[in-house]
């Protein structure tokens, strides 16, 4: 734990990058910068579970090992998006979100 | 001094992703977030968590980042501008992240953490990886398998969803 | 004991129904004349077992203490709807009802056999043939009922019978809307006559017959005191019950339907429209006179229609120039007759005299009336046209034609010996004991019926010599059997001591000759005769100078004082105007406008929602983002409370 900061301190941080990270994925129109949005969000939460870890249970390790398998997740999951997006990318030209949009009424 | 260090990661970390989120540019937000991911590194080093540190650093800012700027290569025009975003969009969609934010903040704030006092130091790599493959009690050796089928079957996934159709294209 | 032998009676319409059913269904496959063989045996076999029946029973078994019984020798329970209300199926052996198995089989076997003559080389020969049989059927299963509904039942099948049988001629856009019009008026009539039924088995918790007429019969006794809008109930219900027959037996207004169901062939007119259809309403209210007296109101009401109705159609038929509509309007003046007999008619002996009266004209009528109509038919088929100014001196031609024509003429006149005046005297005799006004109206109908009755016979069979482009020729021999048997049916069956077979409550009674009728009816009768003579013996222009002089009497009398137009008036302007297109535009507008009303609504809502499933992906975000909000904002503040 770091001294003089509690834990909310670092709540607000985690917070705070998460609804910008949803802020991001609400507004922006290139599906990359959304995929950039949601990794923020996916940051996050691998913080949450860090620094529960770190200050409320110091001798167990699963926020830890939990934060572990967050990012090989995330990593992977980023990997698939970026294949579905040259997949949009070629057959539409473009990658503007709002042209993805076969799957309605 | 870990006070002021902290308020400085904790400033870089914001600022750099609300610059991510409104860049105009896309190259630039792809940087933007390179520096979120290792201000986020520099804060789990400052938490003696060096590991994951290191597999922030590698596997986050190294290797997403990295795809995400491939992906922006093979797609995007750089040079052209991101367009702007519609007025009514953003309003809507600030309201509610600040709206949800206020939210989670004072449902954190009036809920009482227990805080414990420790000082273990750096956990040891050696520790990591038993626990990592042990199957007793608090082993995590079952996600650890799950995660390989995982990444398994989402690079099987890239592969196809990124390959070239056979047909005309 | 006595009912076992009256059960044969069940195969007369056993076997006239396998006859319609076998002809209608492979007619077309066998030889017409097979056919008509099929039909007409038929119908002979129904006839003898309906003469032995009336031998047995009026002269051997009927009898019982005295009275002429009401049998049943077949009921079999048909439909049971409460312990209180069953419908059977049967068959009911009573004085009038073994009358009128006699009467309809007779005629009808008549037909059968005139139309082997008349209707051959017709295309539809084995069509007519089943149709008669369905007729013969349904009207002999309608003497034959036990009880109200299924008199009912078969009441609706004669109509149907009688519409097949009129638009025989389907090509024909006149025989189609006259067997269109006769359906639709009967049908109309039988709305009154099915409201009273259901009134009457309301009010008397049964349909049967012989419940309703027997001695300790609840039918009057139940509606005593009971009365709706200042008229009592009995009354009102044995009226309604009178409209059904009186529409079925064209009395006045319903009276419409009759002349125009002339465009049938003529044996159809002869037998359904002359002698057994129109005549099955006289038989309701004969068959329900025990209740009728209970109501005697009713019975005056009954009484004036007949009377009016016999001196408007009597009026009517002295302008008519086609053969067939004199006769049709003969027909509604002849059952006015007897309609007026039995509203003027007591109950039980002596005062029964009017009932009696009004059977025996029935029996007498069918005969010479019948004979009336194949007698025009076989001219009709001789010269080929419908219109008396077109015939004249036939008698060179078709000599056994007009005699037994003269003797149909002599007989409706109420000359004796033949059967007409026997009967219609018994019916003057009746009128003159209960109301003189009635008595001197159909003293002067009977003057006009002689009057018109001769003109026809004048113009067709009389007058010099007329030359015709084809040589008119007798009738073929079938045709001729047929007239030559009701000639003397007619000749004879005056003779018949009706009082003693058929009365009001089943008991014979003694008539005596009242000469003071009798003479001024055949006096009126003869004057009627010299008076045709006079116009339409020889050619001249008496006819015209005389229609001339009553100009406005004449042209009502020659367009039926424009009855039709009033009823067409009334359906047009009252019917569909004012009452079925109301209800057309509710049904349009409201009813379906309400379900087009609702598939518009569902339609607009769901173009509006369905923007909720855009496909944006951010669109769907947001939602979910703030839906998560939500929740966690109803958690806190609910769960907090």
């Amino acid at each position: 734990m770091i001294e003089g900061i509690g834990v909310f301190d670092v709540l607000v941080v985690s917070t705070a990058m998460f609804f910008i990270g949803i802020y991001g994925f609400l507004v922006r129109k290139n599906l990359i910068t959304i995929l950039m949005s949601v990794e923020l969000v996916l940051n996050a939460v691998v913080i949450n579970f860090v620094i529960f870890n770190k200050y409320l249970y110091p001798e167990m390790l699963q926020g830890y090992m939990f934060g572990l398998f967050a990012i090989g997740i995330a990593a992977a999951e980023a990997a698939v998006a970026i294949a579905i997006i040259l997949n949009v990318f070629r057959r539409m030209k473009g990658i503007d979100v709002e042209h993805v949009d076969t799957m309605k009424y | 001094m870990e006070k002021i260090i902290f308020y400085l990661i904790a400033a870089v970390i914001i600022v750099f992703s609300v610059l991510t989120v409104t860049s105009k540019k896309i190259l630039r937000a792809a940087v933007y977030l390179l520096f979120v991911l290792i201000a986020t590194a520099g804060l789990y080093f400052m938490l003696n968590y060096n590991f994951l540190a290191a597999v922030q650093l590698t596997v986050y800012s190294g290797g997403i980042v990295v795809l995400i700027v491939f992906a922006v290569l093979l797609t995007a025009h750089m040079e052209s501008d991101l367009e702007p975003v519609g007025r009514m969009k953003s309003l809507f969609a600030g309201l509610l992240s600040i709206a949800g934010a206020g939210v989670t903040l004072f449902a954190m704030y009036s809920f009482p953490f227990k805080e414990v006092e420790s000082s273990t130091g750096a956990y040891d790599i050696k520790a990591i990886g038993l626990k990592l493959l042990s199957y007793g009690d608090y082993g995590y050796i079952l996600p650890f398998e799950v995660i390989s089928v995982l990444l398994l079957a989402a690079m099987i996934a890239a592969i196809i969803i990124a390959k070239k159709s056979v047909s005309n294209d | 004991m006595h009912t076992e032998l009256f059960s044969n009676t069940i195969w007369i319409l056993v076997v006239l129904f396998f006859a319609f059913v076998i002809v209608g269904l492979f007619g077309n496959r066998l030889k017409p004349m097979l056919s008509g063989a099929i039909s007409t045996a038929a119908i002979l076999f129904a006839a003898v077992i309906s003469y032995t029946t009336a031998y047995f029973y009026f002269f051997e078994q009927g009898m019982i203490d005295g009275k002429y019984a009401m049998l049943i020798p077949f009921e079999h329970e048909w439909l049971r709807f409460a312990d209180t209300l069953i419908i059977n199926m049967g068959i009911m052996i009573d004085p009038i009802s073994v009358m009128m198995l006699v009467v309809v089989t007779t005629v009808s076997s008549m037909v059968h056999i005139y139309s082997f003559g008349y209707m051959k080389g017709e295309k539809g020969f084995e069509r007519y043939y089943a149709f008669l049989s369905l007729f013969s059927f349904s009207m002999l299963g309608l003497v034959m009922s036990t009880n109200l509904f299924q008199m009912y039942i078969f009441w609706e099948l004669v109509g149907v019978s009688s519409y097949l049988l009129i638009g025989f001629y389907y090509q024909k856009p006149s025989a189609v809307a006259a067997s269109k019009k006769a359906f639709i008026v009967t049908r109309f009539a039988d709305l009154g006559f099915l409201i009273g039924i259901l009134l009457l088995s309301y009010y008397t918790r049964t349909f049967d017959f012989a419940t309703l007429l027997g001695p300790d019969s609840t039918a009057i006794s139940s509606m005593t005191g009971l009365s709706f809008m200042g008229i009592s109930t009995i009354t009102w219900v044995m009226v309604l019950i009178f409209m059904g027959g009186a529409g079925k037996s064209a009395m006045f207004p319903l009276h419409i339907w009759l002349p125009d169901a002339m465009e049938g062939p003529t044996p159809v007119s002869a037998l359904i429209h002359a002698a057994t259809m129109v005549v099955a309403g006289v038989f309701l209210v004969a068959r329900l006179f025990g209740i009728y007296i209970g109501a005697p109101d009713a019975l005056a009401v009954i009484a004036f229609i007949g009377a009016f109705t016999s001196l408007f159609a009597a009026i009517i038929a002295v302008t008519q120039n086609d053969i067939k509509r004199v006769l049709a309007f003969s027909t509604i003046s002849q059952i006015g007759y007897m309609m007026l007999a039995l509203g003027v008619s007591g109950y039980g002996g002596e005062e029964g005299l009017g009932f009696m009266a009004s059977m025996f004209h029935l029996f007498t009528h069918a005969m010479f009336k019948a004979l009336l109509f194949l007698g025009a038919g076989a001219v009709i088929h001789a010269v080929h046209s419908n219109y008396m100014s077109e015939m004249g001196s036939l008698r060179k031609y078709l000599p056994i034609t007009h005699i037994t024509f003269l003797i149909a003429a002599l007989a409706i006149s109420g000359i004796p010996p033949f059967a007409g005046f026997f009967s219609k005297d018994e019916i003057l005799v009746a009128a003159w004991a209960n109301n003189q006004l009635y008595f001197w109206t159909e003293w002067f109908v009977a003057g006009l019926t002689a009057f018109y009755m001769f003109r026809l016979y004048f113009s067709v069979f009389c007058g010099e010599n007329r030359n015709y482009e084809k040589k008119p020729h007798e009738a073929p021999v079938s045709m001729l059997i047929a007239l030559v048997y009701l000639a003397i049916a007619s000749a004879v069956v005056g003779f018949i001591p009706f009082s003693q077979l058929v009365t009001s409550d089943g008991i014979p009674f003694d008539i005596h000759f009242h000469w003071n009728i009798a003479l001024p009816s055949i006096g009126i009768a003869l004057v009627g005769i010299g008076i045709a003579a006079w116009m339409y013996l020889k050619p001249g222009t008496a006819a015209d100078k005389m229609a001339a002089s009553m100009p406005g009497l004449y042209k009502l009398s020659l367009n039926k004082f424009y009855i039709d137009e009033v009823w067409l008036w009334i359906t047009h302007k009252i019917i569909f105007k004012g009452i079925s297109t109301p209800i057309a535009w509710f049904d349009k507008h409201v009813v379906d406008g309400s379900m087009n009303g609702i598939a518009w609504v569902t339609q607009r809502v769901s173009e509006k929602s369905k923007g909720l499933q855009s496909g944006q992906l951010q669109q769907y975000g947001y939602a979910m983002v703030l839906g998560a909000v939500a929740f966690v904002l109803l958690l806190l503040y609910w769960g907090a409370r």
